[in-house]
């Protein structure tokens, strides 16, 4: 693959297309080990699950700000104000001025409210803000998006810690034909295989949490997730053949007689 | 509307049918209701029968890896802090009951400072403020002093388990920053319910059952329920159980549920529970309602043996108490006379940093702080 692949996101080049969440894990120390074997450089973290003012924080404190860039995010914000208020006191506090932007009304499935957000992502940039917003698949929703100016787009696969894989493809391709800012496929992704379907189907980035930490060794995951994305990636720059309905032999014989 | 027309519905013979459907299944029914997760109705009722029990190491697996799933190898800890024992409820099982002779102790501002400021030492970020239901000692005025003054020191979630309010009261409680409130109905069963509060405010069990939602009306983002375990018959409160959190679901999309379990040991009152209920049984109701509600928060408190609890830390359960006191003043301003009644005894004694380390054997990160003072009620 061509070294200069690289993803940009809001000026800024990354060589790793995988993104990872910190949650989830059972200690930092695993947490850690994950994110170094993932190559990840950019990390989400939850502002709701960590304290700013305790150097010792079990996330913070154990994500190497040298090596990754940190993105944190508005989990637990019901409402625009709630993470106009999130994303505000993170970057009063040093930690950054990107923020993943999530607005979940309902604690079931965690979808993310298109109002809201976007009402916030509005807010934000205006505020100074690089806004990376979760969004469900909605094409349109992600038009507006841009137009306010957030520097990429995060619709969901499925349900956030679902491992259902992409079961939103058929919007996330008409989002990925149409963005002028990179698609980062966020969400429900399970498996290695669906972070290489999201590649391949031409998607800048991914974003995993929940299929690397709740792993039986997430350390070997994350691996896996990185190799995952990188086939997918790499498939999608080669040219993948058409689907076809009917079979093809892969040796075809030829010089038959009609 | 409310959940009471469900209640009496299910009351129309509808309960009794699906208990005496339960003695009836079989342990394909419970395999079978394994098949599909979360469970549907009719695999919860075959994850209470009991051919579920022989089943159990598998239940428990399923259950351990759905909740991982959702919240992560995690169990968060929060700490509840008695503000007053004083009671104008007769509750027969309760230490608090206003017919006991106990001493009464309702602590004043400083001291719930004071309390407070001993617990965030310890590390705890999440608070349940309990109070007894007594209006002269503990009026709203002084359960929103207490919830402002918790939140000024440091706690990011700040729940209460007191006597139930009207929606306006609750909305006051929001604007102080109450995150969420425990309300636990005793028991569905409507009988048994007069009989174990035969006076008080607390008799009335529609008011009761109509708490979360006013509650939830009002703007409170996590409603805490559950049954007094041991009150009456395991299977029948269960299922009532499922069906309350199911109307609460539909009706308030955005407010989260927690599910306590709270169970009758030893009680200071020498109450005898009717319906006891056994660890295995214990277990097994917690073990199917995760599995139905992969979503809910599930807590078990001190009142369980740590035995117990080291089992359940994950499996089903996300959400302990570590290192509680039960009466008022306990950990700092009156800890060695301890004097002022408990509410029911502290059977896991050992200290939040004894918990930790439990929590970590058994392969899972312990979580002080999952909530930001950003995040406010829904209204």
């Amino acid at each position: 693959m061509n070294d200069n692949d690289t993803l940009t996101i809001a000026g800024r080049s990354f060589s790793s297309r995988l993104l990872m969440g910190t949650g989830k894990f059972r200690s930092p120390e695993e947490m850690s080990k994950s994110l170094d074997a993932s190559g990840t450089q950019i990390v989400t973290v939850a502002l709701r699950r960590v304290d700013l003012d305790d150097p010792q924080d079990h996330i913070l404190s154990y994500v190497d700000r040298s090596k990754y860039l940190i993105l944190p995010n508005t989990s637990g914000a019901r409402n625009a104000g709630e993470a106009v208020r999130l994303a505000r006191l993170a970057r009063a506090a040093g930690v950054s001025d990107w923020v993943k932007l999530e607005v979940t009304p309902e604690p079931r499935y965690l979808l993310p409210d298109p109002v809201e957000t976007l009402k916030a992502a509005e807010i934000l940039v205006k505020d100074g803000f690089k806004v990376l917003p979760y969004i469900n698949a909605d094409p349109v929703l992600a038009k507006r998006l841009e137009d306010v100016g957030v520097v990429t787009v995060m619709p969901l696969g499925s349900p956030i810690g679902s491992n259902r894989g992409i079961k939103t493809a058929v919007s996330i391709q008409i989002i990925i034909e149409q963005a002028t800012v990179p698609v980062v496929v966020d969400a429900g992704l399970g498996a290695p295989s669906h972070a290489a379907e999201a590649l391949e189907m031409g998607a800048d980035a991914v974003l995993v949490n929940t299929a690397i930490a709740v792993a039986n060794d997430p350390e070997l995951m994350a691996t896996a997730f990185s190799n995952g994305v990188t086939a997918g990636r790499q498939g999608y720059l080669a040219g993948l053949g058409k689907k076809l309905l009917v079979a093809e032999a892969s040796s075809p014989v030829t010089g038959l007689p009609w | 509307m409310s959940f009471l027309h469900t209640v009496e519905y299910l009351n129309s013979g509808i309960i009794d049918s699906a208990v005496a459907k339960i003695e009836t299944l079989s342990e394909q029914d419970v395999l079978k209701a394994l098949e599909r997760i979360p469970v549907t109705p009719e695999g919860f009722m075959a994850l209470l029968s009991r051919q579920a029990d022989a089943l159990t190491s598998d239940i428990e697996i399923l259950a351990r890896e759905l909740t991982a799933q959702r919240f992560g190898r995690v169990v968060n800890l929060y700490i509840p802090l008695y503000l007053t024992n004083s009671c104008i409820n007769n509750c027969l099982y309760c230490g608090f009951g206003s017919k006991r002779e106990v001493q009464r102790k309702t602590l004043t501002l400083n001291e719930i400072a004071l309390e407070c400021q001993r617990l965030l030492q310890e590390g705890y970020k999440s608070l349940l403020l309990v109070a007894g239901e007594d209006k002269r000692w503990a009026p709203v005025k002084y359960i929103e002093s207490a919830i402002k003054l918790a939140k000024k020191l440091g706690f990011v979630f700040v729940a209460i388990e007191a006597g139930p309010m009207t929606e306006e009261e609750y909305r006051v409680l929001c604007n102080a920053g109450l995150d969420g409130v425990t309300v636990y109905q005793e028991t569905y069963e409507i009988e048994t319910y007069r009989k174990v509060h035969p006076s008080g405010p607390k008799k009335d069990y529609k008011y009761r059952l109509d708490t979360p939602e006013r509650a939830a009306r009002a703007g409170v983002r996590s409603v805490g329920i559950g049954f007094l375990l041991g009150l009456a018959d395991f299977r029948k409160e269960s299922l009532f159980l499922g069906a309350h959190i199911k109307y609460l679901r539909k009706k308030y999309w955005q407010t989260s549920i927690a599910v306590s379990f709270p169970r009758i040991h030893e009680t200071p009152s020498g109450f005898s529970p009717a319906h006891p209920v056994s660890d295995s049984e214990l277990v097994q109701i917690i073990l199917a309602v995760r599995l139905a509600n992969p979503d809910a928060v599930l807590t078990l408190s001190t009142r369980e043996a740590s035995a117990l609890r080291d089992r359940l830390f994950g499996a089903g359960i996300n959400q302990v108490s570590a290192g509680s006191k039960t009466s008022p003043g306990a950990y700092i301003v009156d800890p060695a006379g301890n004097q002022a009644a408990k509410q029911f005894p502290v059977v896991d004694d050992r200290t939040p940093a004894e918990v930790i380390d439990a929590i970590r054997k058994r392969g899972l990160e312990w979580v002080f702080k999952d909530w930001d003072l950003n995040l406010r009620p829904v209204s």
